[in-house]
């Protein structure tokens, strides 16, 4: 089994795709990594050779940020933005978008899902 | 994008002549400034700076963390209470 930054990886998926599986690592990274760390990038999982691995291993360990550290630090940043009253830090705790979207509409992903504002009772007359 | 390195952090020469001035004569007093653009620097960190957000002037202590930010980030300039019948309308926070 190869379990790498504590993430299992799909065992029949290649190394390349298999690394992204780990919070922090995209293609980009995963190519990079493979690179320096010389193994074939369209190896599968399960043919890996233990020295493999352990290499995959050491080059992330150097980089880090992935997976506890990279939430941790995404989290402090996010503290610090709320904790010295910026704009920023403001749409955060609101959970709205940050980066100067819109609001009017879209913005699910930071809003949630749809609560729909209630009618106003009123007599209704014929 | 980001601005050049090559130049430097922007900050309103009028306000960098006031901080220089109040730390060379090592007094406090609260600042009013309308240059929201204005990065802040560190000689700028325990000074009170009061941002203007288009109505009135927000007192803003400067703390280490915020360097970097633009003075403007600290001054919201709009006001948001609340949409009728939310249910959450004591939560909204009052802008300046």
């Amino acid at each position: 089994m190869a379990r790498i930054a504590g993430v299992d990886l799909r065992l029949d998926k290649c190394i390349e795709i298999a690394l992204t599986d780990i919070y922090g690592i995209g293609r980009t990274r995963s190519t990079s990594i493979l690179a320096s760390a010389k193994v074939e990038p369209a190896s599968r999982v399960r043919d890996l050779t233990e020295q493999e691995v352990s290499r995959i291993r050491q080059v992330i360990d150097r980089q880090g940020g992935v997976e506890g550290d990279l939430r941790k630090m995404v989290q402090m940043n996010v503290k610090r933005l709320i904790e010295i009253g910026s704009y920023r830090g403001l749409r955060h705790r609101r959970n709205l978008p940050v980066r100067g979207q819109r609001t009017h509409t879209n913005a699910r992903t930071r809003k949630g899902p749809r609560r729909l504002a209630v009618k106003k009772k009123g007599v209704v007359r014929h | 994008m980001g601005r050049s390195l090559k130049k430097g952090p922007y900050v309103e020469p009028s306000l960098v002549k006031k901080i220089e001035h109040m730390n060379n004569e090592g007094e406090r007093q609260v600042i009013r400034t309308w240059s929201r653009r204005s990065t802040i620097v560190p000689e700028m960190v325990g000074h009170t700076l009061a941002v203007h957000n288009g109505k009135r002037f927000i007192p803003v202590y400067i703390t280490e963390n915020m360097v970097g930010h633009k003075l403007g980030e600290f001054a919201p300039t709009r006001t948001f209470r609340s949409h009728a019948g939310g249910r959450k309308s004591e939560r909204t926070a009052r802008f300046g």
